[in-house]
C-alpha cells in the first residue's frame, strides 16, 4: 500500500509544521492541546515530530494508554490467577505492568504459565488444543474490546474465559476537561477507537465543554494535519467535532461492532490507575456472559498477595499526574533513576504507550538542536 | 545517563535478562565479570580478557593474536524459517571470531546437552545443518561433548560452541573515532522476527526468513582489501543494531548519529514490525555485521562488501559524533530522537 | 490507541481473509467489519480483526484534504515563500 508512505513524506510534514507555526502566531499566546492515545504519543515520539511543533504549542499526552491505566488490583487479579495455577494468555503490553507485588512477568519467572498472544483469536485456538482452563487477560480500549467480544460471541470452548480489564475512553476525556486548572483548549481523538465508535460520539462532549475535538490518524501527516485543524478551530473559536481521518472513521462508526461490544460488555465505574474514579470507564462482561467471565468462574484470592509489603517506591510514583497531563516525567524523582523499563515502578514506564516509557526511549522532548 | 538498576523484586533471573540489552549486561557484569576479571592474566599487556566484554577474548602469541569465543544456544523453536539451532550454533561462533578479525577458524568445539526423549531424526537434521555450516565457513569441529538430562530437566536441546582463530589484526568493538562511518552489511531484523513469528504462531506467511550465515569469508575480504580501514566491528545479535551500537559507542567514547532512512530493511520486515509494533532496530540478526570504518575508506569497504553475496545491501548508516557519547541519535527524516536500548525480549504488542 | 495497520485483501474463506501487508500475508478475521469486503479491498487490521474497510478513493481524498489545509492557511504567494523560509529555519535549528 505505497499510498500510505505519502503520509510519511517529510516535505509535506514540514509544510504542515510551518502552517502550525503560523496558526499559533495568529492565536498569539501559548496553546495546550491534549491527545488521549498512547499510539499518538508513540508516533509523535518515534518520528521525532515534537521537534517540528512550534514552541508555543504544547501537545500533552493524557490518559490514553490502556495498559498504564489498568489499575493495580486488576493486574493483581491476573497475577493471583496465574499463581493459582491457571493458564493465562495476554498481550505483550501487559506482561511487565507492576501489580502490588508482582507483574505477570515476575509470576512467569516464578513458574506460572503465562503466554503472550497477538490476537484474542489465538486464545481460542490455545483453549481448543488443551483441556486445562485458559484465561484471556483482556486489556485495551474499545478498539480491542470489540475483538474480545467477537470471540466471546463465536461459541468459545468451555475451558475458555475472559478476565476483562478493558477500558472505554470517552468518559475519561470528561474527567480531564473538568479538572480544575486544566489549560487544555482542544483534544485530538484516537482514530482507531473512533473507527469503531464513530466521530459523532464526541458531539455531546463538545457541546458540554465547548472545546473542539479532532479525530486524527497515526501517520505523521495525519497527526500534523489533525493539529492544524484543531488549531484552526481554536483560533476561530468554533468548537466542533472534526473528522480528519475519513479513510477509517465515519460519523456513526462501525455499527455492527458497536452492537457486539455493548451486547457483551457493560460500562461500569472504576478506578483508573492514578486518575481516580472514572464513571463508565471500565468494560465488564454482562451477566448473561457469566459463563465466560473469569471473575465468576474462579475465586480470585486477592488478599493472598498482600502478605508482602508493597514496594517502597510506589508512594513516590506520580503516574497519575502524568497521565492526567498535569506533570511530565521529568517532574518525577524516580524517572530514569530507580524507575526504568527493566525495573519499572509505575505503569507509565512499562507500557509502550506510557508517557514515561516513551520519554525514556525517545529522549523526551529532544534538546538535540546541538546535533545538527 | 546512568540508571540505577536494582535487582528485580522476585530475586530470580527473568527472561528479560536473556534478551540482550541493558538488563542482560547488568546481570553479567554484576555476577560474573566483576569477579572473573579480578584474576590476573598471564600476560596482561597482550590479552583482551573478560573485563572487556567484547565478542571474544584474545591472547597474543608471537606476532598474532589467538582469539577464543564461546556461545550457548537455547533458541526456541529449534527449527525456524531459514535455519535451525544447529546452523545458528556454528555461525554464531564463527561470526564472533570474525568480528575480532579472526576470519580463519582453527577449530570449533561442540557440546550438546539433550533432554531424554529428544527425537533422533531431529538430532540428525541438526547435525546435518551443523556440518553444512562448518563447510560453508571452513570451520572444523575438532572436539565435543554430549550429555543427556532427564525428561523435563531441560527444554529439548542446548548447544554450546567454542571457537578458536588466529589473526594478525585484532579488531575490537571500542575502536571508533570521531568522524568514522558505521556500515551495516545488509538488511536488518530478519532473524529475530522470523523466529518470533514462528514462536508466537502469529501465522505470517511471507519472506520472513532468518539471515543466519557465516560472515568470515566476507570480513576477510574487507580486512585484506582495505587494510587499516576498519576501526571497530560487532555483530548485532540479541538486542539488535541498537544494543550493538550502544556498546560500541559507549566503549569508544563517541556518540553515533544514525540516518534511519539509510538503514536497509526489507518490505517483509517493515510489514511485520508495523503489525507487531516492534522496532527492527531492537531485533536480533545472525548474518550481519556493523563495521566502523574511517570516513575516507567507507566507499572502498562498501564496494568490497557489495561484491559478496552476503553484503549486496551493505550501506553506510551513520557517523560517529562528539555529542552524547555512548548514545545513539536517530535522524528520522522528520526530526531527531534518541534511540533507546532494548530492555528485554521484544514482544508483540497491541498498543 | 492501538496498532491499526492497513492491508489488502487477497482472498476470503468464511469469516477469514488472507490479507497482504507490504508483501507479507496474514489471516484476518472479518467478524466485526461493517461493510462487505471483497478481494482487492483494503482493511484496517487490529489484533487480527478487520475493524474497518478502507474505501480506496479515501486515501486520495485525504491527501487532497491536507493540501487544502495548506492552501487555506498559506494566504498567498508571498506567504508560501515565507512558509518555506520558516520551514528552512525550523529545519536547520
Amino acid at each position: 500500500m505505497t499510498n500510505e508512505l505519502q503520509f510519511r513524506d517529510p516535505a509535506l510534514a514540514r509544510s504542515l509544521a510551518a502552517t502550525l507555526a503560523r496558526l499559533v502566531d495568529e492565536i498569539g499566546r501559548p496553546v495546550a492541546v491534549m491527545h488521549v492515545c498512547g499510539s499518538h504519543e508513540q508516533a509523535i515520539a518515534r518520528f521525532g515530530l515534537r521537534s517540528l511543533f512550534p514552541k508555543a504549542l504544547d501537545v500533552i499526552m493524557g490518559p490514553g494508554c490502556p495498559v498504564c491505566v489498568t489499575d493495580v488490583p486488576e493486574v493483581d487479579e491476573g497475577v493471583v490467577l496465574a499463581r493459582q495455577g491457571v493458564r493465562i494468555v495476554t498481550f505483550g503490553d501487559m506482561l511487565r505492568v507492576p501489580g502490588t507485588v508482582q507483574s505477570l512477568a515476575d509470576a512467569q519467572a516464578s513458574g506460572a504459565n503465562i503466554e503472550v498472544i497477538y490476537s484474542p483469536r489465538q486464545a481460542i485456538e490455545i483453549a481448543r488444543e488443551t483441556d486445562e482452563e485458559v484465561v484471556l487477560f483482556a486489556t485495551g480500549f474499545e478498539t480491542t474490546a470489540v475483538a474480545t467480544a467477537a470471540v466471546i460471541l463465536d461459541n468459545p470452548p468451555k475451558n475458555f474465559s475472559v478476565l476483562s480489564a478493558h477500558k472505554y475512553i470517552p468518559p475519561v476525556m470528561e474527567i480531564v476537561a473538568e479538572m480544575p486548572g486544566s489549560r487544555v483548549e482542544g483534544f485530538l481523538a484516537a482514530g482507531h477507537a473512533a473507527a469503531i465508535t464513530g466521530s459523532a460520539v464526541f458531539e455531546p462532549f463538545v457541546e458540554r465543554h465547548q472545546v473542539p475535538v479532532v479525530v486524527a490518524g497515526f501517520e505523521p501527516m495525519d497527526i500534523l494535519a489533525g493539529l492544524v485543524e484543531l488549531l484552526e478551530l481554536i483560533r476561530n473559536k468554533t468548537p466542533r467535532v472534526a473528522n480528519m481521518f475519513p479513510r477509517c472513521v465515519s460519523a456513526e462508526g462501525n455499527i455492527p461492532a458497536q452492537k457486539q461490544l455493548w451486547r457483551v460488555f457493560k460500562p461500569v465505574g472504576g478506578k483508573w490507575r492514578g486518575i481516580a474514579h472514572v464513571p463508565n470507564g471500565n468494560l465488564r462482561l454482562r451477566d448473561e456472559f457469566a459463563h465466560v467471565d473469569a471473575r465468576k468462574r474462579f475465586t480470585i484470592d486477592l488478599p493472598s498477595l498482600w502478605d508482602y509489603a508493597p514496594p517502597a517506591l510506589a508512594g513516590q510514583c506520580i503516574c497519575g499526574d502524568i497521565m492526567a497531563g498535569i506533570r511530565n516525567p521529568r517532574d518525577c524523582r524516580l524517572f530514569n533513576r530507580e524507575c526504568v523499563p527493566e525495573n519499572p515502578v509505575g505503569a507509565c514506564m512499562v507500557s509502550n504507550e506510557g508517557t514515561c516509557k516513551i520519554w525514556h526511549l525517545y529522549g523526551g522532548v529532544p534538546d538535540l538542536e546541538a546535533t545538527a | 545517563m546512568t540508571a540505577i538498576l536494582t535487582a528485580p523484586s522476585s530475586g530470580r533471573v527473568t527472561l528479560k535478562q536473556g534478551g540482550g540489552g541493558r538488563a542482560m549486561r547488568a546481570l553479567i557484569e554484576k555476577l560474573f565479570v566483576r569477579d572473573f576479571a579480578t584474576m590476573p592474566l598471564h600476560n596482561p599487556d597482550f590479552s583482551v580478557g573478560v573485563g572487556a566484554m567484547d565478542d571474544g577474548a584474545a591472547i597474543r602469541i608471537g606476532d598474532e593474536w589467538l582469539v577464543i569465543t564461546t556461545d550457548s544456544h537455547v533458541i526456541h523453536p529449534i527449527v525456524f524459517p531459514g535455519g535451525d539451532i544447529g546452523r545458528l550454533s556454528i555461525c554464531g561462533t564463527v561470526n564472533d571470531l570474525a568480528m575480532m578479525g579472526a576470519t580463519t577458524v582453527l577449530g570449533l568445539t561442540c557440546s550438546v546437552i539433550l533432554e531424554e526423549g529428544f527425537a533422533l531424526d531431529s538430532l540428525e537434521a541438526i547435525q546435518r545443518s551443523m556440518i553444512a555450516a562448518c563447510r560453508e565457513a571452513g570451520a572444523p569441529v575438532v572436539t565435543g561433548d554430549t550429555k543427556v538430562m532427564g525428561k523435563r530437566e531441560l527444554d529439548g536441546i542446548v548447544i554450546n560452541t567454542c571457537g578458536i582463530g588466529l589473526t594478525r589484526t585484532l579488531i575490537r568493538d571500542n575502536g571508533l573515532s570521531l568522524g568514522d562511518r558505521i556500515i551495516v552489511t545488509g538488511s536488518i531484523a530478519e532473524h529475530g522476527l522470523a523466529v518470533m513469528a514462528k514462536r508466537h504462531e502469529i501465522g505470517i506467511e511471507g519472506d520472513l526468513v532468518s539471515d543466519v550465515a557465516p560472515l568470515n569469508a566476507m570480513i576477510a575480504s574487507v580486512l585484506a582489501g582495505a587494510p587499516g580501514a576498519v576501526t571497530a566491528m560487532k555483530d548485532p545479535t540479541r538486542g539488535g543494531v541498537s544494543s550493538a551500537l550502544h556498546e560500541m559507542a559507549s566503549k569508544s567514547g563517541v556518540g553515533i548519529l544514525l540516518d534511519e532512512r539509510a538503514i536497509p530493511v526489507t518490505a517483509a520486515v517493515r510489514a511485520v514490525g508495523e503489525l507487531l509494533g516492534i522496532d527492527p532496530l531492537h531485533v536480533a540478526n545472525e548474518g550481519k555485521a556493523l563495521i566502523g570504518v574511517r570516513a575516507d575508506a567507507a566507499d572502498r569497504v562498501l564496494d568490497i562488501l557489495r561484491a559478496h553475496p552476503l553484503g549486496r545491501h551493505a550501506a553506510v548508516i551513520g557517523t560517529c559524533v562528539a555529542e552524547r557519547p555512548g548514545g545513539v541519535i536517530l535522524n528520522t527524516g522528520f526530526g531527531k530522537r534518541l534511540l533507546a536500548e532494548p530492555e528485554g525480549e521484544p514482544l508483540p504488542r497491541i498498543c | 490507541m492501538c496498532l491499526g495497520v492497513p492491508g489488502r485483501v487477497i482472498s476470503i474463506h468464511d469469516y477469514t481473509a488472507v490479507v497482504d501487508f507490504w508483501g507479507v500475508r496474514k489471516d484476518v478475521r472479518l467478524d466485526i467489519v461493517d461493510e462487505p469486503v471483497v478481494p482487492g479491498d483494503y482493511i484496517l487490521n487490529h489484533v487480527g480483526f478487520a475493524i474497518r474497510r478502507i474505501a480506496p478513493e479515501s486515501v486520495a481524498e485525504t491527501l487532497e484534504l491536507y493540501e487544502m489545509l495548506l492552501r487555506e492557511n498559506a494566504g498567498g504567494e508571498d506567504d508560501l515563500m515565507a512558509l518555506d523560509v520558516r520551514a528552512e529555519i525550523a529545519g536547520a535549528s
